[in-house]
């Protein structure tokens, strides 16, 4: 039986979104050898507007390219967050960054101030995508951190994947973390019941 | 089961596999990965989007001169040319405007040079009079548009397939025409390369028309390159350069051409001409020029129509589609099939000349016809034309800039059931 996880990366324009959606559909078609169909939907403005990146994963040829009913849906400001996680799976998993999505509409959702590391750690917001890349890697079982780090290093610049590297363990570490505290959130939930 | 449509020769090209870059010695090889560059080796997996996929096949087809003018969603071509042909001793040059572009592109392929360019609807309008000048005057060339919606400056980054008229008609005059349309990233390879063969072998401009989710989409594929496959480069002519007729009709209706600067001297004009290239509007030359022409495209049909049969043996509903809109209509017969309900599809890669035979076909076996497409009818008024009361022929017609789902087609073959 086939199998379809369908992923959207969605923001504004700018923040690297289709760069990042490029980057997750090598790691997983060319690395890690699954079949992908990676398509992108923007508007004119070379920055702002709203931008989404999507891929879709399957164990055999994809007829449908754009997302259906989303396995991931990955938000970088809250208009996205609102317009998309309407089409999240029940048990979808959805990732935020909290730098800019205030107003969470699920549980459940990882909240992870990609853009805020960025400027904190990097004093470069734009490599947010890189490090909201690490966190998928370690949120989800669709992408593996090896493939993600080799991909990664294929596709940036010259020159900058020390700098891409470290944003990338970055961002592992903190999806780490955020997976660590949804489960301790929910054996505390669990916890609360029982009492 | 995926089955290819008799007399359809795809299946060859897709059989053919593709070196894309000149191979590095081995010992270059080591030398470079010792330095950490990332070196293609041969048969490698790479993720390509549609508009790359179009720029290795035009190289490999043998294309050497590009003029252009950037336009969304068809700049990536124009980019990544502009940077592949100088390293194969080729030309690139970006025009003032996609007039001068196609003028420029006529030019080189008169010097005996394979040539192309790529635009979207706006840029096509304006090739509109170049292109009837490529068809008067027969000098082979390939057409790239990336459709976008419209009328004019449109929706520049969004989807559409509402082209296809233009392509067909979009220049004055009676004149044939070939379009392709690819729907998937192998496609785009393939009938790019198929195109160049076809516009060298029969005299005549080629357009390749591609959605912009094709354009746009990224899909893995492999250039592996060793297998041959069929180049096909002009026929030249044979007598000395005194003796050469150079718009001869021939049984193929396809004059040997030579190329400019050789030797042969002759007449090129977009005036209806005579075998020498001479204006005439003697009634008998005129039709027999105008008469040659639509022979050379209507005798070979068969080699240039090419499509792909989904389940459509049994099938009391099929659809017709093409883009990427096929690709939604497949998962639509696969959803279909699931509940119970023959469907069938019949994707297009060739739209002009009209495939006619192939519709007729499946107008005649399924009697029940689904044509989705994202502009008001354009390919659904080409069934209704051939359909004659055999079948009934519904439409699915989206004009938001969004494609259309498998859902909305799956929808419309459970009300039509």
């Amino acid at each position: 039986m086939s199998y379809r996880y369908d992923i959207r990366l969605s923001g504004s324009g700018g923040q690297g979104l289709i760069l990042m959606g490029i980057i997750l559909a090598e790691a997983i078609g060319l690395h890690d050898g699954k079949y992908v169909a990676q398509t992108q939907s923007y508007g004119p403005e070379a920055r702002g507007g709203s931008s989404k990146a999507e891929v879709v994963v399957s164990d055999e040829e994809i007829d449908y390219p754009k997302a259906l009913k989303l396995d991931l849906l990955v938000a970088m400001n809250q208009k996205s967050c609102d317009d998309y996680y309407m089409d999240l799976k029940p048990e979808g998993i959805l990732i935020v960054d909290s730098t800019f999505v205030k107003q969470v509409p699920i549980q459940g959702a990882y909240q992870i101030p990609f853009t805020r590391m960025a400027r904190e750690r990097f004093e470069r917001g734009m490599v947010a995508n890189i490090i909201a890349l690490g966190a998928i890697s370690k949120l989800t079982p669709i992408v593996s951190p090896k493939a993600i780090e080799a991909a990664v290093l294929a596709r940036v610049p010259r020159g900058t994947e020390s700098l891409n590297r470290d944003a990338l363990k970055m961002g592992m570490r903190a999806g780490q973390k955020a997976k660590k505290l949804a489960a301790s959130s929910v054996v505390s939930l669990i916890e609360n019941e029982d009492t | 089961m995926l089955k290819t449509v008799r007399s359809v020769s795809i299946a060859d090209y897709a059989k053919s596999g593709v070196l894309i870059l000149p191979l590095l010695s081995s010992r270059k090889r080591k030398a470079e990965e010792r330095r950490g560059k990332t070196v293609r080796k041969k048969g490698q997996e790479r993720l390509l989007q549609g508009n790359e996929a179009i720029v290795e096949g035009a190289l490999r087809a043998g294309c050497r001169f590009f003029a252009g003018y950037p336009i969304t969603p068809a700049t990536e071509i124009s980019e990544l040319l502009s940077v592949r042909l100088p390293k194969v001793d080729g030309t690139f040059i970006q025009m003032e405007d996609e007039i001068a572009s196609l003028g420029a592109v006529i030019g080189a392929s008169l010097a005996g040079v394979k040539s192309m360019t790529a635009t979207s609807g706006p840029g096509f309008s304006l090739m509109q009079e170049n292109l009837g000048f490529a068809c008067i005057a027969e000098v082979p060339c390939v057409v790239v548009n990336v459709m976008r919606g419209g009328p004019s400056t449109g929706l520049p980054t969004s989807p559409s397939q509402s082209d296809v008229m233009q392509a067909r008609w979009g220049t004055h005059g009676d004149h044939p025409m070939i379009v392709l349309c690819p729907s998937t990233i192998r496609e785009c390879y393939d009938l790019t390369i198929k195109a160049f063969n076809l516009s060298e072998k029969y005299r005549n401009p080629v357009i390749l028309l591609v959605d912009e989710v094709i354009a746009h989409m990224r899909e893995k594929i492999i250039l592996d390159g060793d297998k041959p496959i069929d180049i096909f480069t002009r026929v030249k002519p044979t007598v000395p350069p005194e003796w050469y007729i150079p718009y001869e009709d021939t049984p193929t209706g396809i004059p040997a051409m030579a190329d400019f600067g050789e030797g042969y001297r002759y007449h090129v004009t977009g005036l209806t001409h005579d075998t020498r290239g001479f204006p005439t509007s003697r009634p008998d030359e005129v039709d027999a020029f105008i008469r040659r022409l639509f022979r050379k495209i209507s005798q070979n049909f068969t080699d240039m129509q090419m499509g792909e049969v989904f389940q459509t043996e049994d099938a009391e509903v099929a659809v017709i589609a093409y883009g990427c809109v096929a690709r939604s209509a497949k998962r639509a017969v696969i959803d279909a099939r699931e509940r119970g309900i023959r469907a069938g599809l019949l994707k297009l890669n060739t739209i002009w000349p009209f495939m006619r035979t192939q519709v007729e076909k499946i107008l005649h076996t399924s009697g029940c016809v689904i044509v989705p497409e994202m502009n008001m009818g354009q390919i659904s008024r080409e069934v209704k034309r051939v359909n004659k009361g055999t079948a009934k022929v519904f439409t699915i017609n989206k004009v938001d800039g969004t494609i259309i789902t498998p859902q909305e087609i799956l929808g419309k073959i459970r009300e039509v059931c």
